[in-house]
């Protein structure tokens, strides 16, 4: 595989983009960001396949069209089996012989919002796992449908409040917590699962670059701070992720082979959960007296799951 | 040194993002419609910088957003150091680097959001938000000293 070197910025700099401006995603969106930085870490002919949401509506405005790449939707739920489709296909045919150049590497890329990777994408995402196609899956986890006006998924952590779970009075927002997909995906025994950050874009990029380079399916959830719904200024979106990422809302981890776990990120200062929430309007209930239960609750759960992390690394298996 | 002539290729933002009322409408497009992002070969384009590529009319890259913004960021070459933050976030592909060089702002597809002034570390920083109406050199003319410590 061709690897753009990421060794630092200036060096990663030089990769020529192959995702391009005018698309209709909003100002500051993270999306954007995530998407960026995995075409620019290889050189190979992708082929890249996307679920329903904003990602795909507003990178395929017709007549126009933001990729590079070879590009293919259909419909909500099946980028996974559309990625697996071709990968099947493209493997078929190199063995006879019939593509126009068979010794061009090829990488096959799905991309998936929460909504259609946690929910309603989900039985089609671990039908390819479970065949094993050679591709990599990246979720795109703003935590919400953004698309469709912000409506709860199962990616949405307790307490935040949603289109369909609203806070008020007598409500502090979704009372269910965060589905752990990382979990769910490392236990179909795929070789690469990880969490990433965009505001980490080094370990991202290594991280793609690893699930590019991993034959067989790989999965990795990416935090996508989404400014709309999550209620923040557009430019923000760094700032937020930091806060995601130091206050271990969001931690940096790989899973290999479905039980070598290897944490990424050791933030120097852990910062409170309070201060991450408190940056978004979508939790801003959870400030008023009554609610405050929700905020030492959810400190409780990031606390309890980063020492179980920690305990996994080093029992490495 | 803001007004980059950056022999960009000559379609960069030639389409409003509401164009194609030239072209079939939805119900008239066979199901399963085919849009190449490029004339002719196009598989070298990963080695070709945006201004060497042939960009085809459906490639977004012909369309300007730039009347999403109200603000604009400009560009201080003068502090700059290259450190690339304001390329690898910027979400609309809209800070031109070249050779490790940070040169300046696609304004075609650039939306104003504001977070390469965010993540640009210098002192003072390099790039700053403008009223979109602003005058480059005006905007340079204005450029803040550099900020002592807090504290
Ligand atoms: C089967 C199906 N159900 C519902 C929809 C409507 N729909 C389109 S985009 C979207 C939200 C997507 O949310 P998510 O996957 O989290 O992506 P995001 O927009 O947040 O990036 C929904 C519900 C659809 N297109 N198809
Ligand atoms: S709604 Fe959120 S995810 Fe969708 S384009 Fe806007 S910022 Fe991005
Ligand atoms: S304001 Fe936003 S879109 Fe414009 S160059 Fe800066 S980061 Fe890119
Ligand atoms: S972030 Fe600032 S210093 Fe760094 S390359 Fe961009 S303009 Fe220059
Ligand atoms: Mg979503």
């Amino acid at each position: 595989m061709a690897i753009t070197s990421v060794k630092n910025l200036k060096e990663f700099s030089t990769a020529n983009d192959r995702f391009e401006g005018a698309h209709t995603l909003c100002p500051g969106c993270a999306h954007s960001m995530i998407v960026r930085e995995l075409m620019n870490c290889t050189d190979d002919n992708l082929v890249v396949t996307t679920n329903t949401g904003c990602l795909e509506v507003s990178t395929a405005v017709y007549p126009f069209t933001s990729w590079d790449t070879s590009w293919m939707h259909i419909g909500f739920e099946n980028a996974a089996s559309a990625a697996g489709g071709a990968e099947a296909m493209y493997k078929a045919r190199k063995k006879k012989g019939t593509l126009k150049d068979n010794d061009a590497p090829v990488k096959f890329v799905a991309f998936g919002g929460d909504g259609s990777t946690f929910d309603i994408g989900f039985q089609w995402l671990s039908g390819a796992f479970e065949r094993g196609h050679d591709f990599t899956y990246i979720c795109l986890d703003n935590e919400n449908y953004a698309n469709t006006g912000g409506q709860r998924s199962s990616a949405t952590p307790i307490g935040a409040t949603t289109s369909t779970a609203q806070a008020g009075t007598h409500s502090y927002g979704k009372k269910e917590k965060k589905k752990d997909i990382v979990a769910i995906m490392a236990a179909h025994g795929a070789p690469y699962v990880a969490q990433l950050a965009p505001n980490k874009w080094k370990s991202m990029a290594k991280g793609f670059q690893k699930a590019l380079e991993t034959e067989g399916p790989c999965f990795i959830n990416t935090v996508s701070p989404c400014c709309t719904e999550w209620r923040f200024d557009p430019k923000d979106t760094i700032n937020i992720t930091d806060l995601a990422t130091d206050s271990l809302m969001f931690p940096i981890y790989e899973i290999i082979d479905g039980h070598e776990l290897n944490i990424l990120y050791r933030p120097k200062n852990v910062i409170p959960v309070e201060e991450y929430l408190a940056a978004q309007g979508r939790y801003k209930h959870l400030f008023k007296p009554e609610y405050r239960h929700v905020i030492d609750q959810i400190q409780k759960d990031v606390d309890e799951y980063w020492e179980m992390l920690q305990r996994r690394e080093e029992a490495r298996v | 040194m803001q007004d980059l002539k950056l022999c960009a290729q000559d379609n960069r933002g030639i389409h409003e993002l509401e164009a194609g009322k030239d072209l079939m409408g939805w119900d008239e497009v066979t199901q399963g419609s085919v849009l190449p992002s490029f004339e002719g070969d196009a598989s070298n384009i990963v080695h070709l910088k945006q201004e060497e590529r042939c960009y085809s009319d459906f490639n977004s890259y012909t369309a300007t957003v730039a009347s999403w913004r109200v603000k604009k960021p400009v560009f201080n070459i003068d502090v700059c150091i290259d450190c690339q933050n304001c390329w690898v976030w910027c979400p609309d592909t809209s800070i031109i680097s070249r050779d490790k060089q940070m040169l300046g702002i696609d304004y075609d597809h650039c939306k104003g959001c504001e977070v390469c002034v965010e993540v640009c570390p210098t002192n003072p920083k390099s790039l700053l938000m403008f009223a979109e109406q602003e005058e480059l050199e005006t905007a340079l003319s204005q450029w803040p000293e550099k900020k002592k410590k807090e504290k």
